[in-house]
């Protein structure tokens, strides 16, 4: 059994262009105590992992590396634990061949 | 506020949206097409293949100058566990023709391409423009769109919504529901880039000869997915995908999965020393038929994988997005010709139109194939790959065990993974569902 090399998504990413919209954020989480299995869901199902726990034990986003699939939406805006909205025009990931 | 009022407005400029602008500024409406990003495929993500049939209904001669990748010769099949692949391959010579059926491409550049025989047809084209919501009368009717640019709302009599898998508009008017985590499947990519003779070699490919492979297995961790890699000019498509619902349940992250896929030592050989270039992430309809939604009313239409208008066991999906925003748009050229209005009533043209076309009929054919393999994902992705496997050893390993009790062998492994009942059940089943 090999032991399984772990995945830095932060050197996947990096391979992108973005035009980083600085100060709005197009996905904002609700504030929260205790996060929601839904939210809880995201620290893994997130493809950029922009999803974080910080030390409270509270989901957080940076939305920087967001390569905009809509995943979070699906899972969970329905709940109303985030607010999902697209980039203002010509911002976010561009993608180079897609 | 943009003053003027056009006859219809395309959001989006993916396939549908192209396919749909295209259609009605050829039929000589006055056509503004909004875009999110930067051009026209920025945003766009897909693994991908171009069937031509479609595409050649709107450009009959786009082999002229669309940026094509290959045309595919060969399709590899693999049914993986995690040491060895089953494969069925076709190849033939027949695809080397003169007008080829299936080609890769690379969707940024591709699309960019399709934008520019938009604007020749005389629609407007403004980019870098996000359209926030959809302007509504007080009775409900689309009267237009607002967008994030200063005073943004313009007006139209028909929005055509190509919005893309994630769509907020129209959930958010109300049209049609957010899709759920077990509609779609999220899938991840990389492109990697070789010398054109390297990907030629270890692909058996000549001149612009293509391939695919898609694949199935253990890859998926008993989760419903499939690997794809697509050879490209200069690069190697490289990506897995499974629904969102089972990445919720089983807690994998989607980069691990594709990390795993990479390492496969079927896979490994294939895109050693390549250099990555881009990592994307993309949502597909998966939902089949039953998932399709209202697909027209009061002043819209919604095409493409917005109405989740996608094949997910032919994985066909761009063809179905643009022939379904091409019929959108002949629809809505017929509605306008005679002079009526934009109602859902004359808009129910188009849902007559498609229902006609290949788009419903595919989809209705394999309308129980997602319920199927979404509530039988162990069986499918993870038992019947590891059994095929087995046994696929077991018949070609050379060890004096005579052949009659390797047969009883494979046979009993079948029977006690998955007992008599369960085999005839799995037969019906996807016998049924298939037909």
């Amino acid at each position: 059994m090999s032991i399984e090399p772990s995945v830095r998504v932060e050197d996947k990413l990096f391979y992108n262009r973005y035009l980083v919209d600085a100060g709005r954020a197009h996905i904002k989480v609700r504030p929260h105590t205790t996060p929601s299995p839904e939210l809880l869901s995201m620290l893994k199902a997130c493809p950029a992992r922009c999803y974080e726990l910080n030390d409270k034990g509270q989901v957080e986003i940076t939305v920087d590396g967001c390569i905009e699939c809509g995943t979070c939406r699906v899972i969970c805006e329905g709940s109303g634990d985030i607010e999902w909205s697209y980039p203002r025009g010509g911002y976010g990931v561009l993608f180079k061949f897609g | 506020m943009i003053e003027e009022k056009f006859d219809a407005i395309v959001v989006g400029a993916g396939m549908a949206g192209n396919a749909a602008a295209l259609t009605l500024a050829q039929r000589g409406l006055k056509v503004l097409q909004l875009e999110r990003g930067e051009y026209s495929g920025s945003k766009n993500v897909q693994g991908a293949i171009l069937y031509a049939d479609m595409l050649e209904k709107l450009i009959p001669d786009f082999r002229e100058d669309a940026p094509l990748e290959r045309h595919l010769v060969e399709q590899r099949f693999w049914m993986m566990d995690d040491r060895s692949h089953t494969g069925l391959h076709y190849r033939s010579d027949d695809f080397n023709e003169e007008k080829p059926n299936r080609y890769t491409i690379i969707r940024a550049q591709f699309d960019k391409w399709f934008s520019q025989k938009v604007r020749e047809a005389g629609a407007t084209v403004l980019c870098e423009t996000t359209v926030t919501e959809l302007a509504q009368d007080a009775y409900g009717k689309v009267i237009g769109v607002r967008t994030d640019r200063a005073d943004g709302e313009i007006h139209a009599d028909v929005v055509v919504l190509a919005e893309g898998v994630n769509g907020l508009l129209g959930t958010r008017a109300g049209l049609r529901q957010r899709p759920t985590p077990d509609k779609v499947a999220l899938a991840v990519k990389e492109m990697h880039f070789l010398p054109r003779e390297t990907i030629e070699a270890r692909f058996n490919l000549r001149g612009d000869e293509g391939m695919v492979i898609e694949a199935a297995g253990t890859i998926s961790r008993g989760m419903t997915g499939m690997g794809f890699i697509y050879a490209n000019k200069e690069c190697i498509s490289l990506g897995i995908g499974c629904l969102v619902a089972d990445f919720q349940r089983t807690g994998e992250t989607p980069y691990g999965l594709l990390d795993r896929f990479k390492r496969h030592p079927s896979v490994a050989p294939l895109i050693e020393g390549s250099e990555v270039k881009e990592y994307a992430a993309h949502l597909i309809p998966e939902g089949g038929f039953k998932a399709i939604p209202q697909l027209y009313g009061e002043g819209w239409v919604v095409v493409g994988d917005a109405a989740q208008l996608n094949n997910a066991i032919h994985r066909e999906g761009s063809n179905l997005a643009m022939t379904s925003g091409r019929i959108a748009a002949e629809a809505i050229f017929q509605v306008k010709s005679r002079k009526d209005p934009m109602t859902a009533e004359n808009l129910s043209l188009y849902k007559k139109m498609l229902d006609e076309s290949f788009v419903i009929k595919d989809l209705k054919k394999y309308k129980d194939m997602p319920a199927l393999m979404h509530t039988q994902s162990q069986n499918f992705f993870l038992t019947y790959p590891e059994l095929v496997s087995k046994a696929m050893q077991n018949f070609l390993r050379v060890d004096g065990t005579p052949k009659v009790e390797k047969e009883k062998t494979t046979f009993k492994s079948f029977i006690k993974a998955r007992s008599w009942s369960g085999l005839f059940g799995d037969a019906f089943r996807l016998a049924r569902a298939w037909r």
